[in-house]
C-alpha cells in the first residue's frame, strides 16, 4: 500500500470535515444557482454566449469538473451537487438530521440493472445532442429540469442516491475518473469497525456503501457522512497518489470498460465538432432530426459502439493471446479496462483547455448580464473577450496528451505480467492520443 | 539517478521535440489571393495553407449573416456584411498552425465558427507524435510488478480479481 497522509490528523481541519453546516451552506448556493441557470436558461437570452445557463454550465462548471474537481478530488462535485437535494431531503425527512416521517419507498435498484450501463449510455445520448445543448440556453435548461425530477422521482421509489449510482451520465464520467484523484475516504483501521456495531456510518451514507469495504473512489460521494456518523474517530481522508485505485487486484467490471470507451469516443467527437474545422460537421451535429444529424448520430454510434471498442478488444485479445493463451477475454477487458482511465481523463482535460479557456473570457460578462436582457451589474457587461489559441495552449494539450499516455502506458504496465503483454494496451493508447492530438492541434 | 532528475531530463526532452528548430530549407514567399466563403458555422475553405513569409491577401464573402475572420495570435481581423466583401493582407511570418475564427455572433454555434491556417510545413503535428512517442517509451520503461491475470476458471480467476 503506497503512501497516505490521512487528513483528520489535523483537528482543525477534522473539526470542519465533520461539521456539517459548511457543506450544507455551500449545497444550499449550488442549489439557489442551479435552479437561477434553470430559470436563466427559460427567460434569458436565446443566444448561448450571452446567457448565464450556457456559459455557467458548459463553460465555468464543466471545465471546473475536469480541470480541478475530478483531478483534485474525485467525486469532490458530488458532495455538493444540487441535484439529489431535494429527494434526500424528503428521504431523510429533515434537512441536516433524520427527522420522524420519511417519504420514499426506498426499493433497492433492479439487480440486472446495476454497472455503469445506463449512465454510459446516458453520456453518450447526451452527446449526440451535444451541439445543440451545449449552445441553447433552453435546451440545457429543459435538460437539467429534467434530471431534478428524474432524481426527485427516483429518490421516492428507490433507495438514496440510486439516480446518482445508476443514472446521472455525470455521475458516471466522475466515477470512473474519481478512481485517479488523490483523495480518497478509507477507514483507519479495520478491525475497530469489524467488531464495532451497529454499523453507524454504512447507516448514515446516502450511497448505501460500508467504508470498510471501499476499495475504489468510484461509488464514493466524498458526503463525509460516515465521518460524522463514526463514534471511534475511525474514518480517515487520505491523500494519496495520483491513480492508486488503478492496480493488478481488485474486481473489474465489462461495464467500466464500455463507460471508459464512451468516454474516449466523446472526447474525440466533440474534439471534432466543437474544435475542428469542419463546418458541414457542426452543422450535422446541430441540425438534429434532418439527414445529416442522423449521419452524425450514426458515424458516433459506429465509432463509439464498433469501432473503438473492436480497436480495444483486439488489443486486449491480443495482450492476452502474448502471456496467456488460457485468459478468459470477457474479464480481460473488464481488468485492462483500467488503461483508458488515465487516457480519457487527459484527453477530456487537453480538450478542455480549448474549449473552454477560449471562452472564458465571456464569464465576467455574462455575470454581469445573466439573462442577457441589457444589464450591467458588475460593470462588465459586453466586455467579452474572445480567448485564442496559441502555441503555447497547443504545447500544454500535447503534453498533456503525452501525460496520459505515458500515465496509461504505466498502468498497463502495472496491471501486466510482462511488457509484451502491456504492449497491444500501450499501441492501443498511442493511436488514441494520435489521433486526439491531430484533432487538437492539426 | 533520482527521480526528479530523470523527470527534470524528460521534461528537457520533451520541450526540445516540441520547440527545438529544425534546418528544413524555407520555399520561396509568395503572393497568395485567397477568397473564403463564410456562412453559418463555416468557412470555405476551412483550411488554409501557406508558406512561410508568404503575403497572404484574404478576401473575406459573408453569405447570410455578418461574420468576421479573426486570425489567432495576431491582430489580423476582418468583417463582411451580409453580401460584401472585406480584403485585408497579412504576411505568414512565422511557421505554425493558427486558428481563426468569427468574432461576430452568428448564431448559437457561433463560438465554434472556426478555420486553420498551416504556415510551413506541418511540424507541430510530427513533433507531437515523437513527443507521444517518447511517452509511450517512458510509460512501459519501468519495473512492473507482478500480477497474476485473471484466468478462465472462474472460481479462481475471481479469488485472484477480488485480492
Amino acid at each position: 500500500m503506497s503512501a497516505r497522509l490521512d487528513l483528520t490528523r489535523y483537528k482543525s481541519l477534522a473539526g470542519l470535515l465533520r461539521n456539517p453546516w459548511p457543506q450544507f451552506l455551500i449545497r444550499i448556493l449550488a442549489l439557489a444557482g442551479f435552479l437561477f441557470t434553470i430559470l436563466a436558461g427559460l427567460l434569458g437570452t436565446p443566444v448561448g454566449s450571452h446567457n448565464f445557463a450556457i456559459i455557467f454550465v458548459w463553460i465555468a462548471w464543466w471545465s471546473a469538473l475536469k480541470l480541478i474537481f475530478i483531478p483534485f478530488g474525485g467525486r469532490f462535485w458530488c458532495s455538493f451537487c444540487p441535484i439529489p437535494m431535494p429527494g434526500e431531503w424528503l428521504q431523510r425527512g429533515g434537512l441536516l438530521v433524520r427527522g420522524n416521517r420519511t417519504v420514499g419507498l426506498g426499493l433497492p435498484w433492479p439487480r440486472r440493472l446495476t454497472g455503469a450501463w445506463l449512465q454510459a449510455s446516458g453520456f453518450l445520448l447526451v452527446g449526440l445532442f451535444a451541439a445543440v445543448t451545449l449552445t441553447t440556453p433552453r435546451v440545457t435548461a429543459w435538460m437539467l429540469l429534467g434530471f431534478l425530477v428524474l432524481a426527485l422521482t427516483m429518490d421516492l421509489i428507490f433507495a438514496p442516491r440510486t439516480f446518482c449510482r445508476r443514472l446521472c451520465p455525470i455521475g458516471g464520467f466522475t466515477g470512473l475518473y474519481a478512481q485517479v484523484s488523490p483523495l480518497e475516504v478509507r477507514v483507519k483501521d479495520p478491525q475497530v469497525c469489524a467488531t464495532h456495531s451497529p454499523k453507524t456510518c454504512f447507516l448514515a451514507c446516502p450511497w448505501g456503501l460500508y467504508p470498510l469495504t471501499l476499495k475504489s473512489n468510484a461509488d464514493c460521494g466524498l458526503c463525509l457522512e460516515c465521518l460524522r456518523a463514526c463514534p471511534s474517530d475511525n474514518i480517515a481522508i487520505n491523500l494519496r497518489q495520483w491513480g492508486a485505485d488503478l492496480h493488478p487486484g481488485g474486481r473489474r467490471l465489462l461495464a467500466e470498460a464500455f463507460l471508459g470507451l464512451i468516454m474516449l469516443a466523446s472526447a474525440l467527437v466533440d474534439a471534432a465538432v466543437f474544435l475542428g474545422p469542419w463546418g458541414w460537421l457542426k452543422v450535422a451535429a446541430y441540425s438534429v432530426g434532418s439527414r445529416s444529424w442522423w449521419a452524425f448520430s450514426g458515424g458516433f454510434l459506429l465509432l463509439a459502439l464498433v469501432i473503438l471498442p473492436a480497436m480495444f478488444i483486439l488489443a486486449v485479445w491480443l495482450s492476452a493471446r502474448l502471456a496467456h493463451p488460457q485468459l478468459d477475454l470477457r474479464q480481460t477487458l473488464a481488468h485492462r479496462s483500467q488503461v483508458l482511465v488515465p487516457l480519457g481523463l487527459m484527453a477530456w482535460i487537453a480538450f478542455t483547455i480549448s474549449f473552454a479557456l477560449t471562452k472564458a473570457g465571456t464569464i465576467p460578462s455574462v455575470l454581469s448580464d445573466p439573462l442577457g436582457w441589457g444589464w450591467n451589474l458588475f460593470g462588465m457587461a459586453g466586455q467579452a473577450g474572445t480567448g485564442q489559441v496559441t502555441l503555447l495552449s497547443l504545447t500544454v494539450q500535447a503534453v498533456v496528451l503525452a501525460v496520459g499516455l505515458a500515465w496509461s502506458c504505466r498502468v498497463a504496465r502495472r496491471i501486466s505480467a510482462s511488457l509484451r503483454e502491456a504492449l497491444p494496451l500501450a499501441v492501443f493508447a498511442f493511436f488514441f492520443n494520435s489521433t486526439m492530438l491531430w484533432l487538437l492541434a492539426a | 539517478m533520482n527521480a526528479w532528475t530523470k523527470v527534470l531530463l524528460l521534461a528537457l526532452l520533451g520541450l526540445a521535440i516540441l520547440r527545438l528548430p529544425l534546418p528544413i530549407p524555407a520555399a520561396v514567399p509568395q503572393q497568395r489571393l485567397i477568397r473564403i466563403q463564410s456562412s453559418r458555422y463555416a468557412f470555405s475553405p476551412g483550411e488554409i495553407h501557406a508558406n512561410t513569409g508568404d503575403t497572404l491577401t484574404i478576401e473575406l464573402v459573408s453569405n447570410d449573416v455578418a461574420h468576421s475572420l479573426s486570425l489567432d495570435g495576431t491582430d489580423f481581423s476582418l468583417s463582411a456584411e451580409p453580401g460584401q466583401v472585406a480584403v485585408g493582407t497579412f504576411v505568414a511570418a512565422k511557421p505554425g498552425v493558427y486558428r481563426f475564427r468569427c468574432t461576430i455572433p452568428c448564431g448559437n454555434l457561433h463560438p465554434f465558427m472556426l478555420g486553420i491556417l498551416r504556415v510551413g510545413p506541418d511540424l507541430f503535428f510530427l513533433r507531437g507524435l515523437a513527443l507521444l512517442l517518447l511517452a509511450l517509451i517512458v510509460g512501459l520503461w519501468r519495473s512492473p510488478t507482478k500480477s497474476a491475470p485473471p484466468t478462465r476458471t472462474a472460481k479462481s480467476s475471481i479469488t485472484v480479481l477480488a485480492v
